[in-house]
């Protein structure tokens, strides 16, 4: 019962950031064609417009699109006619996810490692080292760290490609750049709910039972601390795997990144409406399956429709 | 005489903070014979909790110090134990309760699990064993439907149930010595009594003693055989329950007793307070602790520390009072003598 809900909520979600989406873009000023306006007799771009149903009014051109929509059809670009947006999504999708996937691996593995380091050893050196590489993490954006990884380990010392997309090689520069800010924020987070953790008086009563450090941190310490950090994975996950234009860019990876900023500025419809639904749809199904997963974390949680 | 369990001898306990040193213990002394309940009454901050804390190992350091003592478990000094030996000791031979049991419990473990881990880690059983006898201690504490309750969690729990799975835990390995600090303090009056009869109970059960921290002498004079009462870091008075009860011969101990209010007093009297702070234990005084505040405090007291003055077998109390030089004390309660 608690899922039919959340799934229908869920569609809901996805209806009015499609059709929010849609108001605002129409509201931006400028069509596709503006810059064709010049060479183009007026004609050939009546022709072009009434192609596209931008000729009729937005609430026409709105439901022709819901149409559309219901049918997974998403239309087809306008800067590349030839290209449905579908074909766009799924050619650029699977770079971007294996990317994001790596990073948010790296990201949670390293994050995680250097919090509970750093809570364990609190106010002593290895706290503060930890903390020094997470403030660096937070604070040196990417497209400072990426150009740097490329001086150093791919065109200073050879051993990794410079750029561009192909074997797993390819991967580890971009995917080290990705994650240092993720990493740095995971690696905060958790390192602060562990030390709130550490002060719990069950923590205490583990103690007084005489596990060694190991089993109080990793039996009763981790699990408790975790929890935060998970409602913060979601995002994040999202986030990474649907591609950032920055990264993408800078390393040549034919990505999904470059389109979401792309068809922006081309006033690309249908782009724009396929890349912000396709985020939204991974982002509302990844959060309901974080919901999901904390009945398993956290006993405490019960999923029900409300009001039980 | 009964054989000594554990012997306390002049433990002190620091601790560091922004504002200067601590003296949470001084100098202070104690022993628990076998099967015996020993209690350990007095106000917030006299100390009572960081001794029962010292004798497990659980005074985090820093800020905490143990500057000087002795805590002898059948002889053996648990103070000079490695980490890795007194791991082995905590839990088995020596296990805590807690005063909150909201608290006290990982929230995302299975209560069973929660007990099934001390007996995992101190006995070689393991697996479904140690499940049965997790089961079975659920079942001693007086939880009903044991094997259902092993699979549930701490929240699926009242306090004073809860407050039993603490025991549970604590007694999972028949300890020698159980340290209960506060156990029903957060508990209502009615599971309070509950708890206190099943600690009783288990107690005779397994031979285990237990030293009972708590401000209430109510609970003192229902389970414990011998009390010592703390202020200002310090035991001032030690003696068997009837005779702290009929013969207290501290004035502290007078102000404790007065204090309790009475339900059956005809006329609707006011609680009598102890007037006054308890000691600052920054720069503690070099007399007795409790001179500021006591009635009866003399010249003596403000200057120097009053030693034990053996009152009876087994009662003793740091009292200038209880000096042979001392006037009588009706002297000085007629002369109205107050020290400010």
């Amino acid at each position: 019962m608690y899922i039919v809900k959340r799934l229908l909520i869920m569609l809901l979600t996805i209806w009015v950031i499609a059709s929010l989406t849609f108001l605002i873009m129409k509201f931006i000023p400028g069509d596709p064609f503006a810059s064709d306006a010049d060479v183009l007799p007026e004609e050939v771009l009546q022709n072009i417009r009434a192609k596209y149903n931008l000729d009729e009014p937005i609430a026409v051109q709105y439901v022709l699109y819901m149409r559309d929509l219901v049918t997974f059809d998403l239309g087809f670009s306008i800067q590349s006619e030839t290209r449905s947006v579908n074909s766009i999504i799924a050619d650029g999708a699977p770079a971007s996810a294996l990317l994001g996937l790596q990073a948010l691996v790296i990201a949670l593995a390293l994050g995680l490692l250097l919090g509970i380091v750093a809570a364990l050893n609190h106010n002593k050196v290895l706290d503060y080292a930890s903390m020094f590489i997470a403030i660096i993490g937070i604070s040196v954006p990417s497209f400072i760290l990426a150009p740097l990884l490329i001086k150093y380990f791919a065109v200073e010392w050879g051993m990794l490609p410079v750029a561009s997309w192909g074997t797993w090689q390819h991967s580890i520069l971009p995917t080290l750049a990705l994650a240092a800010t993720p990493l740095a924020v995971i690696a905060r987070f958790m390192r602060s709910s562990m030390l709130e953790v550490t002060n719990q008086n069950y923590i205490k009563t583990a103690d007084a039972k005489g596990l060694s450090k190991t089993q109080l941190v990793i039996r009763h310490g981790i699990r408790n601390a975790i929890l935060p950090v998970i409602s913060f994975i979601g995002p994040l996950f999202v986030s990474l795997i649907t591609g950032t234009f920055v990264i993408e860019k800078i390393f040549a990876i034919p990505g999904i990144g470059r389109y979401f900023v792309d068809s922006i500025f081309n006033r690309d419809y249908p782009v724009i409406m396929g890349t912000t639904i396709f985020f939204s749809v991974l982002l509302v199904v990844t959060l309901f399956i974080i919901d999901l997963s904390y009945r398993y974390i956290d006993p405490r949680i019960k999923l029900t429709s409300g009001g039980e | 005489m009964l054989e000594r369990l554990l012997e306390v001898n002049n433990l002190e306990v620091s601790f560091k903070t922004y504002g200067g040193e601590v003296q949470a213990v001084r100098d202070v002394s104690f022993h628990v014979d076998k099967g015996e309940i020993l209690a350990i009454v007095g106000e917030s901050g006299s100390g009572k909790s960081v001794t029962v804390q010292s004798i497990m190992g659980l005074i985090p350091t820093p800020p905490g110090k143990i500057k000087n003592g002795e805590v002898l478990l059948e002889g053996q000094d648990l103070l000079k134990l490695s980490k890795r030996d007194m791991q082995k000791v905590k839990g088995s031979k020596i296990s805590m309760v807690f005063q909150d049991p909201m608290t006290s419990l990982n929230p995302t473990m299975k209560v069973g699990k929660q007990i099934a881990e001390s007996i995992t880690t101190h006995q070689n059983i393991k697996g479904q064993e140690a499940k049965e006898r997790a089961i079975d201690m659920i079942r001693r504490v007086g939880i009903s439907n044991p094997a259902e309750r092993y699979e549930q969690y701490p929240h699926e729990f009242s306090g004073g149930m809860r407050q039993r799975i603490m025991i549970a835990i604590a007694l999972a390995c028949h300890p020698k010595v159980l340290l209960a600090d506060e156990p029903t303090t957060a508990l209502d009056v009615t599971i309070q009594a509950q708890v206190l009869d099943l600690m009783k109970n288990l107690k005779d059960e397994m031979d285990t003693s237990i030293i009972l921290i708590t401000h209430d002498l109510g609970v003192v004079a229902e389970t414990a055989e011998r009390v010592a009462v703390m202020y200002g870091g310090m035991i001032v008075e030690t003696a068997p329950v009837n005779e702290l009860f009929h013969n207290p011969k501290h004035p502290y101990t007078w102000g404790l007793l007065e204090s309790i209010p009475d339900i059956d007093a005809a006329d609707k009297k006011r609680l009598v307070p102890i007037e006054g702070a308890p000691p600052d234990l920054f720069s503690p005084p070099k007399g007795c602790p409790f001179a500021p505040r006591c009635k009866y405090a003399m010249d003596v007291c403000v200057e120097e520390m009053p030693p034990a003055f053996s009152i009876d077998s087994g009662h003793e109390a740091k009292c200038w009072l209880n000096d042979s030089r001392s006037p009588a004390l009706k002297e000085l309660v007629a002369a109205g003598r107050q020290l400010s």
